[in-house]
């Protein structure tokens, strides 16, 4: 393949690659993410793959669409018929009776929880319908190892406005306007902060791509870098344009190899293609990205840790200011986003702030996605929009509490974020809403609890983690807590005293104040908000010596 | 088993020799290749990289990901993530922990089997989840377990 000197080069290959992908196509396509394939879809493609040998029938492996629970799944185009839970042994059915004789093979068919309905296509699921899909819409409908599919769907469109059509201030100003919110923890203005690096004196700048996704039990990035690696690619192209950055790295957790993977095979296609490289496109930008790997570190995940492994050391976070934006990796100025954040940008300069900023609340604009677990019936990734109730994501697009169970709280934010009650289930989900109940947006991490989930338990279980990932540079965090491990670890045991509750509220506000990183001041989070909504539950334990949920004891 | 050699060690190097601070990339591919990072190895790295001994082994102990004891033939790897805990992971951690009759982080005597715990391998809509030597497991349970003992037995 020749590199892409000009747009209209671009726009020629665009062309082409839509004739190729017709939708009008018999095509069956298989979720190959991490997710089905811990549900043997692997097993499922290869028999698919012998069974259709030499038919006119396309298979399509993709990323992860989000419906993770109900895997395997496989969709069969172009009429979109969702296949749950495929295995082995209903490859022959699908091939003769769906493919041979156009019928419906209802065992295989979601049924709808709320009124005992099977629903036979793609976009009738209940869980596709309650969500709004714009970082996510080509997740499970594109296979990413084809950079061409994503050339079909408008890829790389934005970064050739963004180059041709732009200049570096304007990309800065559509995303300031845009008013994008980081969506790796903070939610600070994404384009208010470019303009910072932008603004540093330097000719050399770095963008990094922070993948570490750390928050155990939550996999938004996981998903998008499987099932779509070009759109955070073309992202952080745009934004280094915007910046003037010349290099770029992704920093990605090694527990992802799929993604890693994913991302190899996308970043070679776009250097072949010339959207990458010297010379991006003709326009005479040149930029590069490296993928390097974490090696098992939490606390990578904060922004300074993260360049400190970059740069070969141990992942130690250093105070703030100077900001990555004044002094990052190797002392240059820097910018640090989110995958999601990246993977934004292109409809941003492509459909304009006006279009983004149309969803969301006042202070919180666009889509958020979410990963939501624990005890909920659909168990996945879901892309919604900022400001939908509590009550909207985890009963219309989670599809409610398993087993006839009672909501009890959602955790957001895993380890360093908090819960929120069932009475706050008509709150707006935004960054402020939940800021001000003691939880935060974090990384669009959740888990559910019901009423057989333990308050208590589950604020001792993020302590064990933070206690273990704590860095042990500084006192209040490394001790801390320790301290307030052991008192939780007492109380779960069934051996709290009077004074417990008091000195694990005292301990928490001081490790959160003292604390050098953002580790130590959010990991006393969890305690503090079960503290507020559920102190009942901790009094119970430790006076009653009652576990309310019997999880800690019968 | 790998055996040592100079001959890796200038590959791995020269494949990494864009890279600014090539460390940690160089000590990923050793412990991948490995399985853990020999001592030997440890002290070329520091040499060829010009980097102290001591900040390679102050790396080489900060992250979870670096072993610096030989693994076992097969590695299996159980989630203690919030999603899998929250669907009972820390059952199928115990029952693995007996049937081996290690700990976490241990390797039996006969160097078969090491037991690792990770923190969260994305796959948390379907945990409990188990990685055997890179394979992932979803909705796992103790009488899954022993079926996957069993199958890596009669394997080899
Ligand atoms: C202990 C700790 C862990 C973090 N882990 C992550 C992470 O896994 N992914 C992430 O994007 N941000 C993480 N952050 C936040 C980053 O420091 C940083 O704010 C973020 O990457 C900025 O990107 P954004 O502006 O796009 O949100 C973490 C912060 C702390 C304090
Ligand atoms: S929590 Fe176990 S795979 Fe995510």
């Amino acid at each position: 393949m020749k590199k892409l000197d000009t747009p209209q080069e671009l726009d020629a290959w665009r062309e082409s690659c839509k004739n190729e992908l017709d939708h009008d196509r018999l095509r069956l396509r298989v979720c190959d993410g991490t997710g089905c394939r811990a549900l043997g879809s692997q097993h499922v493609l290869t028999a698919l793959r012998q069974a259709v040998n030499g038919n006119n029938v396309e298979i399509m492996t993709t990323g992860c669409p989000g419906f993770c629970e109900q895997g395997p799944l496989v969709t069969v185009d172009p009429q979109q018929i969702a296949y749950q839970q495929v295995t082995t042994k209903h490859v022959h059915k699908i091939i003769s009776d769906t493919l041979g004789k156009g019928e419906v093979i209802s065992e295989l068919l979601y049924v709808d929880p709320s009124n005992g309905q099977p629903v036979t296509t793609e976009s009738e699921l209940p869980y596709y319908k309650s969500q709004m899909r714009r970082v996510t819409d080509l997740n499970g409908q594109i296979d990413p190892h084809q950079i061409e599919h994503y050339i079909a769907h408008k890829g790389y469109m934005a970064l050739s406005k963004a180059l041709y059509d732009m200049s570096p201030d304007g990309i800065i100003e559509e995303v300031i306007r845009s008013q994008l919110r980081g969506r790796g923890g903070a939610g600070f203005p994404t384009g208010v902060k470019w303009k910072f690096c932008r603004q540093s004196p330097g000719d050399e700048k770095y963008v990094i791509c922070n993948a570490d996704e750390g928050n155990p039990g939550a996999f938004t990035d996981r998903s998008l870098l499987e099932a779509n690696p070009h759109r955070i690619i073309e992202g952080m192209i745009i934004g280094a344009r915007g910046i003037g950055a010349t290099e770029g790295f992704i920093y990605i957790r090694s527990e992802y190899p799929l993604a890693i993977e994913n991302l190899n095979i996308a970043l070679n296609q776009a250097r072949e293609h010339g959207l990458l490289g010297k010379n991006i496109l003709g326009s005479g930008f040149d930029f590069n990205i490296q993928l390097r790997l974490g090696a098992g570190a939490f606390v990578c995940g904060e922004e300074t840790a993260l360049m400190a492994s970059i740069e070969g050391k141990p992942g130690e976070p250093r105070p703030r200011p100077p900001f990555p934006a004044q002094e990052g990796l190797w002392g240059k100025p820097s910018n640090i986003n989110n995958v999601k954040s990246w993977a934004s940008i292109p409809s941003i300069i492509a459909n304009g702030a006006e279009w983004f900023a149309g969803v969301g609340t006042e202070k919180s604009k666009g889509t958020a996605m979410f990963s939501m677990v624990g005890k909920i019936n659909n168990p996945g990734v879901v892309e919604v929009p900022i400001g939908i109730s509590l009550r909207e994501l985890i009963f219309d697009a989670g599809g409610g509490i398993p087993d006839g169970k009672s909501f009890k709280a959602v955790q957001f934010g895993g380890p360093l974020g908090g819960c929120i009650p069932a009475q706050y289930l008509d709150t707006p989900i935004d960054y402020e809403s939940l800021t001000d109940l003691g939880a935060t947006m974090g990384s669009g991490g959740l888990v559910v609890a019901d009423e057989s989930t333990c308050m208590v338990d589950l604020a001792r279980y993020f302590m064990n983690f933070t206690q273990e990932e704590s860095c042990g540079q500084c006192i209040p965090c490394r001790w801390g807590t320790k301290v307030m491990l052991d008192i939780l670890t007492r109380i779960c045991n069934g051996q709290g005293e009077k004074g417990d509750i008091e000195t694990l509220e005292q301990l928490a506000n001081t490790v959160k104040t003292a604390s050098l990183c953002g580790l130590g001041q959010a990991a006393p989070n969890p305690v503090l908000s079960s503290l507020r909504h559920f102190r009942d539950e901790y009094e119970a334990h430790v006076y009653d010596k009652r576990c309310p949920s019997k999880v800690c004891w019968k | 088993m790998n055996h040592f050699s100079i001959q890796n060690i200038r590959t791995i190097l020269n494949k990494h020799k864009d890279n600014k601070t090539p460390l940690l990339a160089v000590m990923e591919e050793l412990q991948s290749y490995y399985g853990y990072l020999p001592r030997e190895m440890l002290i070329m790295v520091s040499e060829r990289l010009d980097v102290p001994l001591s900040q390679v082994h102050s790396v080489a102990t900060f992250y979870h990901g670096f072993s610096l004891h030989p693994q076992g033939e097969h590695v299996i790897q159980a989630c203690t993530g919030t999603a899998c805990h929250v669907r009972g992971g820390i059952h199928v951690l115990d029952h693995l922990k007996t049937k081996l009759n290690i700990q976490a982080g241990e390797t039996t005597s006969d160097l078969e089997y090491t037991l690792e715990t990770i923190n969260c391998l994305g796959a948390c809509a379907v945990g409990p989840t188990v990685v055997t030597d890179g394979k992932y497991e979803g909705h796992m349970t103790t009488s899954k377990i022993d079926h996957l003992l069993e199958k890596i037995e009669q394997e080899s």
